[in-house]
Parts: C-alpha cells; sequence; structure tokens
C-alpha cells in the first residue's frame, strides 16, 4: 500500500472527515472544534469541508457536551464528542458512566449508543496539575464503555474509524504531547479493528507492555538496550477495553519477563490489572516479578524540570528492565 | 382547537389509570413485591396527563425516577411497566432496569433515569437529532424542581436556546427535593422565571389542572414544531406521598411534611378529583359514568397485576446481556 508520513492530528482529521463523507449521521460537536479546529489542533480542516451544521461548537458545558450526545445518539445519530483534555472528563462523569455506559443496559437492549468522546490526555507539556493527567483506568473500570488509546498516526486514524462505526460508546484518549508527531499512514482507507494488540517491536528478553507517550519512549529506550544486548519485545495494547490480554501473554510465554509501562498514577492503573491478568492465566511462564514503570502517586507539577522527575522517562524503562534483568 | 369529550374522558381515564397503578403498586410494595423502591407521582397525574396529550404520534419523551405516571400517559403497555416494577422478565427492561428505568422504544419514550436532572441534557440531545434530522417531530424532556438547580438545567437549557432544538422543558413542581421544600431550595422560587436567561419562553401552569398543563404545552410544541426553539413550563403540583415507596413505610419518613399539609392538598388540590368535577360541570360525566371509568381503570391495574405477578423471574445469564451491542465493525 502507498505511504506518506503524516502526523497524528492529521491522521486523526482524516479518520472524521471519511467517516463523515461516508455516514451522514456522524457529526462533531465540542468546545472549539469549529473554525479553531480545536484547542490542540486535533481536528483541522473538518469545519472549512463540512461546515457549522456538521461541526458544532458548544459552550464550556461539558455535561450537555456529552448529554446531548448519547441523546442524539438515542435518536439515531453518531456524534463524535471532544471534551478538550481528559482532565475535564471528570465534569461529566455521570453522563459517562451512569447514562452513556448503561444506556443500552438499563432500556432493554434497544438503543444503539453508537458516540465516540475524544480526549487529549497524559502530560509533558507542562500544563500542570489539572490538564496532565492519564485518567484511562477511570474508563475501562467502566462495563458498557470501550476504551482506546492510540500512539501513533497509523494507529489513531484507523481505530478512530472503527471507533465511529461500532455500535457502542467509544473513549479515545490522545496523548497530547504525540497530536505533531508523524508516522507512516496509507493513502488507501485502512480499518483496525477495536481490541487488538500489535507487536511493536519483536524480542526474546524481556516483554514490555506500553501505551500513550510511554510507547515511543519504550521504543527508544528498546533501541539503547539493544546496543547492550538486550532483546526488548514492546506490546501496545491499543484498545484498553476490550482488551486483547492473549497478545500480552503470548509474548510472557516467550521472553519469560514484564514490565508494564504507563503515565497514568501507579495505584490502581490499568498495569496493575494487567499484571494480575498475567500472574493469573501465565504464573509458571514468569521468571521474574512483573514490574511497572508509572507516575507515582503525585499531582503533576509545571516546573519542566519537576514534570520530568515525576512523568517516567526512557531512562527510567531502561534502568528498571535492567534491574529485572 | 378545543379537546372533544372523547379527548377529555381519555385523558380522565388516563389519570385514574395511573392513580389506580400507583396505588396498587404502593400495596404490592407493603407486601414486599417491590425490589428496591419506587417513586409514586401520586397528585401529579395531570401533568403527566396533559402535557404527554399535547404530543403527537412519532414525537420522543425522556423522564425521571418518578414516571409511571408518564409511561402510562404515552400509551405504554401497562403489563409490562407493571411487571419491570416487580422486576420480572416480561418487564420492558427485563427486570434489570425496574422502576426508574422504564422505556418503551416503540413509542419514542426513550427512558427515564436514577440520577436527578441527567434527563434534560438527554432530552436537549434528542431534539438536536431531530434538528438534524428535519423529522418534524419534538422531544418533551420531564424533569422536577429538585433537578432543577443541578448545573445539568443551566447547561441543558442554554444549549437548547443556542441551537433552537425542538425540545419541550416540563418541570414538574412537586414543592420537595426528596425531604428539601422547595422554597428553601430556590433563590427564587419561580423556576419558569429562568426561561428568560435563555431567552426562551417559560410558563407557570396549575400542575393539578390537566387542561391548562395540556394548552401550555401545546403552544411550547407548536412552537418547537415551527422551528421556533425550546420552552420551559413549569407546573405546579403536589406530592401527596413520601418521596419513595420505602420511604413512605420507614417511620418518621415523612417527618419533614408540616401538620395538616397533605390533608389539606389531597382535600383541595387532588388533580383527580378537581378534574372529575369539572368534567362534571362540563356535562361529560355523571355517578355512574365516573363508576364505570373507576372500574375499568382499576380492571386494567388487576389485569396487569395478574400478568406481572404470573410472569417469570428473569433467568440468571440475562444479568450478562446488552451490555455491548453486537461486537464488530459495520
Amino acid at each position: 500500500m502507498p505511504q506518506r508520513q503524516i502526523s497524528y492530528r492529521e491522521a486523526l482529521a482524516e479518520a472524521i472527515i471519511e467517516e463523515m463523507a461516508r455516514d451522514d449521521r456522524v457529526f462533531l460537536m465540542g468546545e472549539d472544534v469549529g473554525v479553531l479546529g480545536g484547542a490542540f489542533g486535533a481536528t483541522p480542516g473538518i469545519y472549512a469541508k463540512f461546515g457549522g451544521e456538521r461541526v458544532l461548537d458548544t459552550p464550556i458545558s461539558e455535561t450537555a457536551i456529552v448529554g446531548y450526545a448519547l441523546g442524539a445518539a438515542m435518536a439515531g445519530m453518531r456524534p463524535i464528542a471532544e471534551i478538550m483534555r481528559v482532565d475535564w472528563m471528570t465534569i461529566c462523569m455521570d453522563e459517562i458512566v451512569n447514562q452513556t455506559a448503561k444506556m443500552r443496559y438499563l432500556s432493554g437492549g434497544h438503543p444503539e449508543v453508537s458516540l465516540v468522546i475524544r480526549a487529549a490526555a497524559e502530560g509533558g507539556i507542562g500544563l500542570g496539575g489539572q490538564h496532565s493527567q492519564s485518567f484511562e483506568a477511570w474508563f475501562v473500570h467502566v462495563p458498557g464503555l470501550k476504551v482506546i488509546m492510540p500512539s501513533t498516526p497509523y494507529d489513531i486514524k484507523g481505530l478512530m474509524k472503527s471507533a465511529i462505526r461500532d455500535p457502542n460508546p467509544v473513549i479515545c484518549l490522545e496523548p497530547g504531547v504525540l497530536y505533531g508527531v508523524s508516522g507512516p499512514v496509507p493513502t488507501e482507507e485502512y480499518l483496525i479493528p477495536l481490541g487488538e494488540a500489535e507487536v511493536k517491536r519483536e524480542g526474546k528478553d524481556i516483554t514490555i507492555v506500553a501505551w500513550g507517550t510511554m510507547l515511543p519512549k519504550t521504543l527508544n529506550a528498546a533501541q539503547t538496550l539493544a546496543a547492550e544486548g538486550v532483546d526488548v519485545e514492546v506490546v501496545d495494547p491499543r484498545t484498553l477495553r476490550p482488551l486483547d490480554i492473549d497478545t500480552v501473554i503470548a509474548s510472557v510465554k516467550k521472553t519469560g519477563k514484564l514490565i508494564i509501562a504507563h503515565e497514568a498514577m501507579k495505584t490502581c492503573g490499568v498495569g496493575a490489572e494487567i499484571a494480575a491478568l498475567v500472574q493469573e492465566r501465565a504464573f509458571d511462564h514468569l521468571d521474574a516479578p512483573i514490574q511497572r514503570v508509572a507516575t507515582p502517586d503525585v499531582i503533576i507539577p509545571v516546573n519542566r524540570a519537576l514534570e520530568r522527575v515525576v512523568l517516567p522517562q526512557e531512562a527510567t524503562i531502561v534502568n528498571t528492565v535492567k534491574a529485572v534483568i | 382547537m378545543p379537546l372533544t369529550k372523547e379527548a377529555l374522558l381519555n385523558m380522565y381515564r388516563r389519570m385514574l389509570t395511573i392513580r389506580h397503578f400507583e396505588e396498587g403498586i404502593t400495596e404490592f410494595a407493603k407486601q414486599g413485591l417491590v425490589p428496591g423502591t419506587g417513586h409514586v407521582s401520586i397528585g401529579e397525574e395531570a401533568v403527566a396527563v396533559g402535557a404527554c396529550s399535547a404530543l403527537a404520534d412519532g414525537d420522543y419523551i425522556i423522564s425521571t425516577h418518578r414516571a409511571h405516571g408518564h409511561l402510562l400517559a404515552r400509551g405504554a403497555d401497562i403489563k409490562v411497566i407493571l411487571a419491570e416494577v416487580l422486576g420480572k422478565a416480561t418487564g420492558c427492561t427485563g427486570g434489570k432496569g425496574g422502576s426508574m428505568h422504564l422505556s418503551d422504544f416503540s413509542r419514542q419514550i426513550l427512558g427515564t433515569n436514577g440520577i436527578v436532572g441527567a434527563g434534560i441534557n438527554i432530552a436537549g440531545g434528542v431534539g438536536l437529532a431531530i434538528k438534524m434530522r428535519q423529522t418534524g417531530q419534538i422531544c418533551l424532556g420531564f424533569f422536577g424542581d429538585g433537578a432543577a438547580n443541578r448545573g445539568t438545567f443551566h447547561e441543558g437549557l442554554n444549549l437548547a436556546a443556542v441551537w433552537k432544538v425542538p425540545t419541550v422543558f416540563v418541570c414538574t413542581n412537586n414543592q420537595y427535593g426528596l425531604s428539601m421544600p422547595q422554597c428553601k431550595a430556590c433563590g427564587n422560587i419561580d423556576i419558569s422565571a429562568r426561561a428568560s436567561a435563555y431567552d426562551m419562553p417559560g410558563y407557570r401552569v396549575d400542575g393539578t389542572d390537566v387542561i391548562a398543563v395540556y394548552e401550555a404545552v401545546k403552544s411550547a410544541a407548536d412552537r418547537a414544531r415551527k422551528g421556533d426553539g425550546p420552552s420551559l413550563i413549569e407546573a405546579i403540583s403536589f406530592r401527596l406521598r413520601g418521596h419513595s415507596m420505602r420511604m413512605d413505610q420507614m417511620p418518621g419518613g415523612n417527618v419533614y411534611r408540616p401538620e395538616g399539609e397533605i390533608d389539606d392538598w389531597a382535600a383541595n388540590k387532588d388533580p383527580v378529583k378537581i378534574f372529575r368535577a369539572k368534567l362534571k360541570e362540563l356535562g361529560y360525566l355523571d355517578d355512574k359514568k365516573a363508576g364505570q371509568i373507576d372500574a375499568e381503570c382499576q380492571k386494567l391495574f388487576d389485569d396487569a397485576a395478574d400478568f406481572a405477578r404470573n410472569s417469570p423471574e428473569p433467568a440468571p445469564e440475562t444479568a450478562f446481556t446488552w451490555i455491548y451491542a453486537k461486537e464488530g465493525v459495520k
């Protein structure tokens, strides 16, 4: 397939544009998604193509953004609702957790609640305690939701298209620092099914499961370690609910060692769930205790040096691998 | 167009059906037949019936935790609703939702809600879909005076006004949010006055007068259908029972009600009695006919009770269905 290099945000916008062209029930709503193209520039060119009838700027009203998206979905539309940052999804947790996630179950299985709620996630750009968090575990904890966290232009495009077509509510968390990062994306249409992990780098000595901003950091760490003779396998779940644990376990059976790397807080992060699942299903294949690389339980500071202290870095991964090996 | 005699008598039947239904389930609750709890709307039937009578076929409604009346007023099957209240397999949610989660998608009743104020935004969103799809329907969103103090009220009504969605917001002001008197919960007790903040029409109507409610909602519905946007209607009503059937049975569960208040409203502001008197005054009803209608409505409940009580319990494996729609990309 012919490819070109485009950025994460361009790939995301392509996915939305293609799906809006394909299905007139699909529309985009949220704060500043229109003329501005998103506060983080995550939705460029969509307003220019479809106009204000299908790209709806909203007031700063997070409960209304998700509640309206839900109501519209129940009446046959397929909304894509942007909450600018995952930190502010706390404002509309009732709409997400009690309403959207449960609507089908509590309505006799009737409505297809086909909607996507997107938000920028994670830190790394000095935005501080209320603009830098990674709440994927909050949503993974809720039956009725699907959760994707793509880290490459290729993955965001293919997964976003599947998310829009999925008959269930999908939360898409987009690592804010990766919006401008480019990667190869085919010119032809493709979809990536939800719930399929990908081995991003093959190796035989140790498995690292990583997503979000930790994925590029882990791939860099793997290169550093390769020079020192350690062969790291990197698995990117891409979808966190439903989680493709089979791919993780297959890798652990090969390497015998597992590290999970995420930028979210360590306590009760998705890494804890993966560690529990692996020990339930592959205990005999483990040659060392499972380790987690994660942000310690602190509030993310603005100062860049302090932020680097708390957010896990490439060196954190390298050192953890060396300790396990 | 004034309501015909037949239409008025049908509205009376619906009000009486709701009354018998809720008196009946109150007895069932005392017998331990209702899982969890349920919230009856005895004293508020004129709001449900007046508002729903103003809708056309195909219009949507979104409702609250106190919704039996809204479902029955909109024509949902009394048997299926009662079965759901009793948690049976034949209920609209297969016994998984109960009294707070009633729906009938074949009648565009898109569901009721256990979270106070959550339906306001959903009703706005249904209106948005109607507007985008240009289907000519409207959506009626019920909520209560308690919900009017949630942030969702502000966010939902403001956005409805900005986008001019065809949603009619109907606030049943039954004077209490659980134990909190509305007069102590609102800086300005006139909830309808808030409509002016959103530049939408606001009406305050006597919620014990079914015709007054009908007329207000009809005018708001016509406006919405023409594309002129949302309205807010506050129907002043009264909750003649406790917050929930469970609290009604608790010692002290109604300790916050002033002495004599319920008796006074029951004697003077019972919407069923008021409407019956009105129909008699119009010459549409006499004691004999009233007795017949009463027996018909009681029979509707009794038949539904036979159906619901004889319905099977849900099979254990059904606890795991309906969490996700069919997997896969389409």
